[in-house]
């Protein structure tokens, strides 16, 4: 009780809980006054976790910089968690219905997500074979599949091909490093028309083209940078006496490597992997020039879904997309953490 | 390593140092330094070879492709032999036009693929517009012709053929080697003498384009940065537990799907999306006067940022995390004010940063495909859309490779100064 | 190339681990346009052709165009067996040699007996391509949200009239000579006047008129979608297309025939198809007097044999004579242009070019 009395002795505390209650009296919308209230009042939040400084202009200057900061992450992931609840809409609309305002149940339901599975199935009614029909003809559990086939492929690929080739580079001996390194990075550099464009021809000169092999080729050119770069940043502090010291006690070259060097690198190894593996799971360009409808995938699905006829299938599948890369980020943070810790960096 | 020998070599090298097994210590370095160096390189091998055949050479055919069109040579043996001693001047002669004609029936006759009449049509027209069915239709007409004099035959097909600009740029099209397809990029073309002029105003597209693409990437690479600097801030200043809570928020948006994002937008910004019902909602506009925010630049420039400014966010975040506090305490404490203070200390310092992320920035959205393609419409489409175009639709190959090979080039100059500025060992994520 | 051979053979037996056959012998692989066009095709000639030969047939949509043909040909990988293409890629396609010619005295005689050769409509059989349909470029508005319905091509420019957005394909084709017929030209010189640099300017002045209010359609599938969003006031479109959102989901559309474009959809075989007998014998059943008559009780495309049309009876499942709903339909004909296949073989890069900056400008 004390601690908010004490805030709302606050001059600024107290002006923004006026402005809050006009804002209610005036529009007469309690989604805009929370929106209102989220915009405004965060800043108002972080400037007690700030140093207090002197002056007032400061604090208003304060005031100022901090709301601009949260209009600016409120625009990082609104456009992320907005299709959430709009993939649950009751309605084929990519908007607010007053029911779901309203937060009445009649407004939601999973039919966009049963869309996923019956789009393309020949009989999505049947009891009998329901499995097998969804899992060898409804069109988006097929992308899936080819979308994960391919990644994974790929990801294993570009993840042996750069966890060695950063080996070779961060030895101190290597030769022409920045030169081979500024190549074997330039996959992430070069735009992916012109990179799928050479692809075409090529892959079709070889027969390449509509295979999944040229697809996973592609999408492991595609992957390769970011191995070598997450690979290569493990290794900088690696302490190479390490390696002296295992082979003076005898170990010979791939005990050491598996003993001492790959545990080191192992975290970078794997964030690596997953940059990879989302890579090649997002990749439509390459996809678009090179694969044939037998190797479509889910962002080439919803490439022409948005082109064609934009449905409310599509924030479904972007919604269990998005919970796909929340999984992937968490693992990816969990793994820098342990990193760190392992090379004895500053613990976070 | 034969112990035995050791005694007699060490007396002979001289003044040398030897290793233990006789070999003066120096070239043994060398030896080893060398053998170190292949070794780190061989362990690189497999990818730079995998990358020489998946992306480097797909990359140099295509560009060879922008200079090299054989297809007048290869519909046109006899022909392109005796062109060559042609003034240019009036029609060529007649075993000029014995050549052409034989050469064509052949062609219509085998129908080999990449070497038809209809592909020597095609190339032609690339040079005169219209010209196209003036092949095709003569071809049928001259399956009957059997003996000369051909010039007349031909003539007789179509008067078109006694016009000597159309003699001219088959001339031209006779050598495999061409740099009309970089002309035409440029909106550049052959006019009937032969001599290289601009296209007329209504067809000039590649240069406004181009232009187009820098520009829009220009803004957006500023967008990105007025955004992205408080941002990064805000994060390098905080305590660490706050500031890692707030970083899932540049983060969750960077591992989520391009193709989601732009759906996002196009949910939100299209006229009857969220930011459209809000507005009409509070009363700012009319029902029937939805702002139009999407299918053109302003969809483009507002989902390019909204893409790409993680990629601004987490250098600039890098750089400043290392910036000391205690500087600009120092310097306001010797008497600047807050903002002389952020002028002269700190923001020098985050330089770097800058420079690694608005190249970066800038290097991603001028090769831009996916997102304009879908949100762009018609006037917010930048160049890789046009290369799409012409390598998908049009089927105009070789002038679809010249514009990459422009943007190409581009790019790697771009590249080549960030990795002069900043340093490639200076990527990172997460 | 030596290395693509190289590479070529290897790839080949890494190919083998990868084999992932999913044709078996006996499946061909039919390219439509999708939509409800596709299925009209599904039910009226894929459906009967297996069950009468127990062959398999694999469906694949895409949106026109020879880039695909030209691509699996030229890299001899053809995977595309059959393809449901439009006049002019028909005949460009095959002056280039991407295509397989077709010998029209193997095509079965209509159902009357009359020889296949005077059977199909002039200028419906190509060397290399054989018509089924004949199709056409319209334009539709939604009849309850307008109540004095547009009538002629001049109401589609007519902002003033009847204001509102308006839905228009992507590039030049069908559009100018739309653009031609509004300004006052009469249909049967539509490609006179656009055949001088004066009828293109004045095409696209026309279009300058509207070219604000316009919302660009690429798929055939969308123009249905803006109408029935609310999305434009009026757009062109395929009339089958309308006709099926009509018929088979109730829109209230309505169809002006005024100022028509026809054109034919054509069959064509890629050359070096990997199951071409099985191609050729599936094009010869399709394009037979019944199958042809039987696929326009599903769709409003018009059947490329003069036999077929006293076979045209009803819309499957609804009360609806599709006789009068044909582009050919006397009537519809009115005011109507045949697509001209060599003018737009003949200018269409060119035009396309202008039309890519006329759009952006």
């Amino acid at each position: 009780m004390d601690a908010i009395t004490k805030r709302l002795k606050k001059p600024r505390n107290l002006i923004f809980l006026v402005a809050l209650l006009l804002v209610l009296v005036i529009t007469g919308s309690v989604p805009v006054a929370i929106g209102f209230a989220f915009l405004f009042g965060t800043p108002l939040v972080f400037m007690n976790e700030l140093p207090p400084y002197a002056s007032s202009l400061e604090r208003i200057w304060q005031y100022t910089y901090l709301t601009m900061c949260t209009f600016i992450f409120t625009f990082l992931i609104t456009p992320i968690l907005v299709i959430v609840p709009l993939s649950f809409n009751a309605e084929p609309y990519f908007t607010f219905t007053e029911g779901m305002m309203s937060l009445s149940s009649d407004a939601f339901s999973l039919r966009w997500y049963k869309d996923i599975f019956f789009n393309g199935m020949a009989a999505p009614n049947a009891i009998e074979g329901w499995w097998a029909d969804m899992w060898n003809n409804a069109q988006w559990i097929r992308a899936t599949r080819n979308s994960f086939f391919i990644a994974i492929c790929s990801t294993f690929l570009a993840t042996s091909l750069g966890t060695l080739a950063a080996l070779g580079l961060s030895r101190p001996e290597m030769p022409f490093r920045r030169l081979i390194t500024s190549m074997l990075i330039s996959p992430m550099i070069v735009p992916l028309v012109i990179m799928a464009t050479g692809m075409f021809f090529f892959y079709s000169d070889i027969g390449l083209a509509k295979t999944y092999l040229g697809i996973i080729l592609a999408h492991t050119t595609l992957g390769v940078p970011f191995v070598i770069i997450t690979v290569t940043a493990t290794l900088t502090g690696f302490d190479r006496s390490l390696i002296r010291a295992s082979q003076g006690m005898g170990a010979d070259g791939w005990t050491t490597f598996r003993r001492v060097i790959m545990p080191l690198i192992l975290p970078g190894m794997i964030s690596g992997a997953l940059f990879a593996f989302i890579t090649s799971l997002d990749e439509v360009v390459a996809v678009i020039f090179i694969a044939d409808v037998e190797q479509r995938t889910i962002p080439r699905q919803m490439f022409s879904g948005i082109r064609e006829q934009i449905s409310p299938t599509i924030l479904a599948v972007a919604t269990v997309l998005v919970a796909l890369s929340i999984l992937l980020l968490t693992a990816v943070e969990l793994l820098r953490r342990r990193s760190e810790r392992l090379r004895g960096m500053a613990p976070s | 390593m034969t112990d035995a020998a050791l005694p007699s070599t060490a007396q002979t090298a001289g003044a040398a140092i030897l290793a233990d097994d006789g070999i003066p210590l120096k070239q043994k370095l060398a030896r080893t330094t060398r053998q170190l160096k292949w070794r780190a390189f061989l362990l690189t091998l497999p990818l730079v070879l995998f990358l020489i055949v998946s992306f480097v050479l797909p990359i140099g055919q295509m560009l060879f492709r922008s200079v090299h069109n054989p297809t007048a040579g290869k519909v046109l043996p006899n022909f392109t032999v005796s062109i060559q001693n042609w003034d240019e001047q009036g029609l060529p002669d007649e075993a000029v036009f014995e050549g052409f004609v034989k050469d064509i029936q052949d062609a219509a006759q085998k129908r080999e693929i990449g070497r038809t009449v209809g592909n020597l049509a095609t190339r032609i027209n690339y040079e005169i517009p219209g010209t196209r069915s003036l092949f095709t239709s003569s071809a049928r007409k001259l399956k009957r012709v059997k003996e000369g004099p051909y010039k007349e035959a031909l003539l007789k097909t179509n008067k078109k053929w006694d016009n000597p600009a159309i003699w001219r740029a088959l001339k031209r099209a006779t050598r495999d080697f061409t740099p009309a397809f970089y002309l035409a990029a440029v909106d550049r073309k052959y006019d009937d003498e032969g001599r290289i002029v601009q296209a007329e105003e209504l067809y000039q597209i590649y240069i406004g384009n181009f232009g187009k693409t820098l520009w829009l990437s220009t803004i957006i690479t500023f967008c990105c940065f007025l955004l992205a600097f408080p941002v990064s801030y805000l994060l390098s200043v905080l305590p660490l537990r706050t500031s890692n809570l707030l970083m899932i928020l540049v983060l969750l948006p960077f591992w989520t799907s391009l193709l989601v994002r732009t759906t996002a937008w196009i949910a939100i910004l299209q006229t009857e999306g969220i930011i459209n019902d809000i507005l009409v909602f509070i009363g700012l506009v009319a029902d029937d006067g939805r702002i139009q925010m999407i299918y053109n630049r302003t969809g483009t420039v507002i989902s390019m940022v909204h893409i790409l400014l993680p990629f601004m966010i987490l250098p600039l975040y890098s750089v400043m995390k290392t910036i000391p506090p205690s500087y600009m305490r120092a310097a306001r404490s010797l008497g600047a004010n807050p903002f002389t203070a952020f002028r002269r200390v700190y923001f020098p310092q985050t330089l770097p940063g800058i420079a690694a992320g608005t190249l970066l920035v800038f290097i991603l959205s001028i090769g831009f495909y996916i997102t304009p393609a879908l949100v762009g419409g018609e006037d917010g489409i930048l160049i890789s859309n046009l290369i799409a175009y012409h390598i998908q639709k049009s089927l105009n190959w070789s002038l679809g490779a010249a514009l990459g090979a422009i943007l190409l080039v581009a790019v790697l100059v771009l590249y080549w100064i960030y990795n002069k500025l900043v340093g490639i060992e200076r990527l990172s994520f997460g | 190339m030596k290395l693509s051979t190289l590479l070529k053979t290897t790839v080949a037996g890494v190919g083998l681990a990868f084999a992932s056959s999913m044709a078996q012998a006996g499946d061909i692989t039919v390219v439509s346009w999708g939509g409800a066009y596709t299925k009209s095709q599904i039910e009226a000639y894929h459906k009967p052709w297996i069950a009468k030969t127990g062959n398999g047939i694999k469906s694949e949509d895409y949106n026109g165009g020879t880039a695909e043909i030209k691509a699996q040909v030229e890299a001899g990988n053809v995977t595309w067996d059959i393809v449901d293409v439009e006049l002019s890629d028909a005949v460009r396609a095959c002056d280039e040699g991407l295509l397989e010619t077709i010998d029209h005295s193997t095509l079965p005689a209509g159902a009357d007996g009359t020889a296949a050769t005077d059977d199909f409509i002039e200028g419906t059989l190509h060397d290399c391509a054989v018509a089924n349909i004949v199709w056409s470029t319209i334009f539709a508005y939604d009849s309850s949200k307008i109540a004095d319905g547009p009538t002629t091509m001049a109401d589609f420019f007519d902002l003033k009239k009847y204001p509102g957005k308006r839905g228009l394909r992507k590039g030049p084709k069908a559009n100018l000579e739309m653009a031609l017929i509004a300004d006052g030209v009469p249909a049967k010189d539509v490609y006179e006047v656009l055949n001088t640099p004066e009828g293109i300017d004045r095409a696209f002045k026309k279009l300058d008129t509207i070219k604000d209010s316009v919302v660009w359609w690429e798929a055939g599938a969308q123009p249905p979608q803006l109408l029935a969003d609310g999305e434009v006031a009026m757009t062109t479109a395929y009339n089958g297309r309308i006709f099926n959102a009509v018929a088979g989901e109730g829109k209230p559309f309505e169809i002006v025939w005024d100022g028509q474009i026809w054109d034919l959809d054509l069959w064509v075989i890629p050359k070096g198809a990997k199951n071409k007998e099985l191609a050729l014998d599936f094009l010869k059943f399709s394009t037979s007097t019944e199958a042809l008559a039987a696929q326009a009780s599903w769709i409003s495309y018009g059947p490329a044999r003069k036999s077929s049309s006293s076979l045209v009876g009803k819309y499957h499942n609804k009360d609806i004579d599709m006789g009068p709903q044909m582009p050919t339909a006397p009537d519809n004909l009115k005011n109507a242009v045949q697509n001209d296949f060599n003018f737009w073989a003949d200018n269409q890069d060119q035009l396309n070019e202008r039309f890519n900056a006329w759009l952006a400008g």
